[in-house]
C-alpha cells in the first residue's frame, strides 16, 4: 500500500514535469554576443531550424540580361504603363522573371488573356501593375529599410501567386456582443503574436492603422505636461507585435533592442533603425498599394471580411532575418529599382545599417571589440 | 538513522481522533465525526485531517470567492463559445480583462470590463473575510496575530495591484486580468510600459526578500532535519532550554559563516522576509506611473544604472530626422485596354 502510493506519487510528478518540456526546442543552441560583454545581449540560434530555413531562402538564378537597344516596349506593345521605357528585350525578360517568380505553374494567362495580350480584363494583370509600382516604390524610396539589396517579386511571392505570408482583417473572437466571454481582442493562442495571450491583431492595429508604437516614458518621472498617453494596455499591444516581429525574422528581441532599456535609442543595436522605418514602408505598402486593391479582386482572394491581402514583416521576411539572407536579386533588375519621380531619399541610414544586419558576421567583430 | 533521510515524513502518529485544545467550544462537544486519518497527508504533514472551524466568516468568504472563480471561469467558458475542449486547451490563455483604457473609472457594460469590477469586488471580499477569520481564530486560540499580519502583507500587494494604484492612476485599465497566461503578459507589459521594473528600487528589494525567504527557509529547514536526531525537532523548546541540537547547529553556522541565528531569530528573520517581499513590492507599484514614469531613466538619474561601453554606430531616433520618410506614393496608373 505504502510503495503503491509513493509509485504512484512519483510516476505522476515525472510525467508532470516531462509535460512541461513538451513545448520546448531541443537544446543545444547556439549563442551570438551582440552587445558589450557581460550584459546578455545575445542572439540565440537553433542551428536546426536555421538549417531548414536557410534551405528556404535560396535566391534563384537571374535570366542572363537582354540587349537594351532597339525600339521601346511602349512603342511595340500596346498598353505598357509602368515598363514601357525599356527596351522589348528587357521587358520581355521582366515579363519571363515574373512568371518564374510567382506563377510558375500556370504560366503567362495566368495574368494575360491569350487572345491579346494588352488586355485589362483580368484582375491579376492590374494587380501585377501595381505590385510592380510597388517594388520600384520600395527599392527606389525606402532605402532606410532595404537598403542597396532592394527587394523583387520573388523576395515575397516565391514561386507563388499569392504570397505565403499575407493577413487578413479578422472578425473578434469570443463572444463581444453577447452578456459575457468577450476575449478583448487578445487571449488565445494566436500564431501571429508567438502563441503568447497578447492582444492578436497587431497588423490592423500598426501596419495599416497608425497606432503609436512606443509606449515607454521619455522622463523619470511624470511629465504633467506632456502625458505620455500609453497605459500598460498599449504595451501589450507594442509587445503583439514584437513577437510578429521576432517569429518573422527569426531573431529574439536583443536582435534590435538593448534589452535594459528597450525605449532607449542610445548604446543599442542599428537594426531598431532599419526597423522602425520598416513599420513606416509597411503601413504604406497596405495602405497605399495593397488594401486598395480590395475592388479588384475577385471573392475567393479576399478575407472573410472582405478586406484584400495584405503585408507584414513575414511577407519578405518569410522567417530570415533579411529576406533571402541578404541576397539581392535586385542588381540584376534593374527596372525595378526605381521609377520616374522617385524622390532622392539620402541612403546614410543605410550605410549605418550594412552589415550589421548579419548575427554571423557580428560575432568576431563584437567579441574582439568587447573583450 | 534512514528514518531521517527521506525527503518525506516517515514517521506518522496513530492515536485517538483528537479534537483540539479546548477553546472557545469546549473538545468534547465538536464535531469529532468530521475527522479523519489520511496516509497520503500524513507523508506531508499531519495525517488527522479536521474538526474544520468555518463559521460566518470563513462561509461567506467561501461564498464570495465561489461567485468571483464562477465569473471568471464563465466568462472564459463563454469566450470559447462553451466548448468544453477549447476550455481547456486555452485554459491556460483565457482571461477576464479589465475594462478598456477609455473607461477611466467608469462602470463600463458588463461584457466590456464590467463583470471584471464585480469579480474584483467579490473576490476582494472574499480574502478580506478570510483575513477576518484568521484573525478571529488566531486570537481565539490565544495565539499571536503573526499569521494574519504575513496574510495581510500579501493582501497589500493584490490590493495596491488590482485596487490602490488604478484609483491613483485614474483607470482600470491599468489593472491586472484575471487568467494564467494574460496575467504574466500583463506584468512583461507593465515592466516595457514604465521602463523596466528591475531598476525599481523596491522591486530590488522585494525580489531580495523574496529569493531570501527561500534561502532562510531552505537553511533553517536543514538545519533542523539536520539535528533532529539529536533532539532538533522540539526547536521551540530548545529556544529556552538549549540542547546538544542547538549548540551543534549553531556551531555548524559559526564554523561555516561565523554567525548563528538562534532557534527564536531564525524565526523572526523569516517571517519577516516573508512580510517583507511582498509589503516592499507592493511600495515598488504603488510609485510606479504614479510618481516614477520610466524606471531605467530614473535609475540614470540617480546612478543607479550603469553606463557602458558604445558598442554600436551612434545613431538617433527617426523621429527627430523626419526628413528621410519618403513622400507620397506614386499613384495607381491604369491601363486603357479591356
Amino acid at each position: 500500500m505504502r510503495s503503491t502510493a509513493c509509485a504512484l506519487l512519483y510516476s505522476m510528478g515525472l510525467a508532470a514535469m516531462v509535460s512541461l518540456l513538451t513545448g520546448c526546442e531541443r537544446p543545444s543552441m547556439e549563442t551570438v554576443q551582440r552587445g558589450y560583454r557581460g550584459n546578455g545581449m545575445e542572439l540565440v540560434i537553433n542551428p536546426r531550424l536555421q538549417a531548414e530555413q536557410i534551405a528556404k531562402n535560396e535566391a534563384p538564378e537571374s535570366l542572363p540580361p537582354a540587349s537594351s537597344d532597339g525600339p521601346r516596349a511602349a512603342q511595340v506593345y500596346q498598353n505598357v504603363k509602368v515598363l514601357g521605357h525599356l527596351s522589348a528585350g528587357e521587358f520581355t525578360r521582366t515579363m519571363v522573371s515574373i512568371t518564374n517568380w510567382v506563377a510558375p505553374q500556370q504560366g503567362c494567362t495566368y495574368c494575360h488573356n491569350p487572345a491579346n495580350f494588352a488586355d485589362d480584363s483580368l484582375y491579376t494583370k492590374v494587380v501585377a501593375r501595381r505590385m510592380l509600382q510597388m517594388t520600384q516604390r520600395v527599392n527606389a524610396d525606402w532605402k532606410p529599410h532595404v537598403g542597396a539589396t532592394g527587394v523583387t517579386c520573388y523576395t515575397c511571392h516565391r514561386g507563388n501567386p499569392v504570397p505565403a505570408e499575407v493577413w487578413f482583417a479578422q472578425a473578434p473572437s469570443g463572444r463581444p456582443g453577447a452578456m459575457l466571454g468577450s476575449k478583448a481582442g487578445q487571449n488565445e493562442p494566436a500564431l501571429q503574436v508567438g502563441y503568447t495571450s497578447l492582444p492578436s491583431d497587431p497588423f490592423s492595429t500598426y501596419l495599416l492603422g497608425a497606432q503609436e508604437v512606443r509606449v515607454a516614458a521619455k522622463t523619470a518621472l511624470p511629465d504633467r505636461f506632456e502625458k505620455n498617453p500609453a497605459g500598460t494596455m498599449s504595451a501589450e499591444h507594442t509587445y503583439g507585435l514584437m513577437m510578429h516581429f521576432s517569429k518573422s525574422l527569426g531573431v529574439n528581441c536583443t536582435y534590435c533592442h538593448n534589452t535594459r532599456a528597450m525605449g532607449e535609442w542610445t548604446n543599442n543595436p542599428v537594426t531598431r533603425q532599419t526597423a522602425w522605418y520598416g513599420i513606416r514602408m509597411v503601413r504604406e505598402l497596405n495602405t497605399a498599394f495593397l488594401d486598395p486593391l480590395g475592388p479588384v479582386y475577385p471573392a475567393q482572394r479576399l478575407g472573410e471580411l472582405g478586406d484584400a491581402p495584405k503585408a507584414n514583416c513575414a511577407t519578405c521576411h518569410q522567417g530570415a532575418y533579411k529576406p533571402l539572407h541578404g541576397a539581392s536579386m535586385l542588381a540584376a533588375h534593374p527596372e525595378l529599382a526605381s521609377y520616374p519621380g522617385a524622390s532622392k531619399v539620402a541612403a546614410n541610414a543605410v550605410t549605418a545599417t550594412a552589415g550589421s544586419g548579419d548575427p554571423k558576421g557580428d560575432k568576431k567583430s563584437k567579441r574582439a571589440q568587447s573583450d | 538513522m534512514a528514518e531521517y533521510q527521506n525527503i518525506f515524513t516517515r514517521v506518522q502518529v496513530r492515536s485517538a481522533l483528537y479534537p483540539g485544545a479546548p477553546f472557545e467550544v469546549p473538545s468534547d462537544k465538536r464535531e469529532a465525526n468530521s475527522s479523519f486519518f489520511s496516509r497520503i497527508l500524513g507523508i506531508f504533514g499531519d495525517p488527522q485531517v479536521g474538526p474544520t472551524y468555518l463559521g460566518f466568516t470563513g462561509i461567506a468568504s467561501l461564498v464570495c470567492g465561489l461567485i468571483a472563480f464562477e465569473i471568471i471561469g464563465l466568462n472564459m467558458w463563454a469566450s470559447v463559445n462553451w466548448d468544453p475542449k477549447e476550455f481547456l486547451r486555452q485554459l491556460f490563455w483565457l482571461a477576464l480583462e479589465p475594462p478598456a483604457p477609455e473607461w477611466g473609472l467608469r462602470f463600463p457594460p458588463l461584457n466590456q470590463g464590467g463583470w471584471w469590477l464585480v469579480a474584483g469586488f467579490f473576490l476582494t471580499t472574499a480574502i478580506l473575510l478570510w483575513w477576518v477569520r484568521m484573525y478571529r481564530r488566531a486570537v481565539a486560540l490565544g495565539m499571536g496575530t503573526h499569521v494574519p499580519w504575513a496574510f495581510a502583507s500579501a493582501i497589500w500587494l493584490y490590493l495596491v495591484l488590482g485596487f490602490i494604484r488604478p484609483l491613483l492612476m485614474g483607470s482600470w485599465s491599468e489593472a491586472v486580468p484575471f487568467g494564467i497566461f494574460p496575467h504574466l503578459d500583463w506584468t512583461a507589459a507593465f515592466s516595457l510600459r514604465y521602463g523596466n521594473l528591475f531598476y525599481n528600487p523596491f522591486h530590488m528589494l522585494s525580489i531580495v526578500f523574496l529569493y531570501g525567504s527561500a534561502l532562510l527557509f531552505a537553511m533553517h529547514g536543514a538545519t533542523i532535519l539536520a539535528v533532529s536526531r539529536l533532539g532538533g525537532e522540539r526547536e521551540i523548546e530548545q529556544i529556552v532550554d538549549r540542547g546538544t541540537a542547538t549548540e551543534r547547529a549553531a556551531l555548524f553556522w559559526r564554523w561555516t559563516m561565523g554567525f548563528n541565528a538562534t532557534m527564536e531569530s531564525i524565526h523572526r528573520w523569516a517571517w519577516w522576509f516573508a512580510v517583507l517581499t511582498t509589503l516592499t513590492g507592493g511600495i515598488g507599484i504603488l510609485l510606479t506611473g504614479t510618481v516614477v514614469d520610466n524606471w531605467y531613466l530614473w535609475a540614470v538619474k540617480h546612478h543607479v544604472a550603469p553606463a557602458y561601453p558604445q558598442i554600436w554606430p551612434e545613431y538617433i531616433d527617426p523621429y527627430s530626422a523626419p526628413t528621410q520618410l519618403p513622400q507620397t506614393a506614386p499613384q495607381p496608373v491604369t491601363g486603357g485596354v479591356k
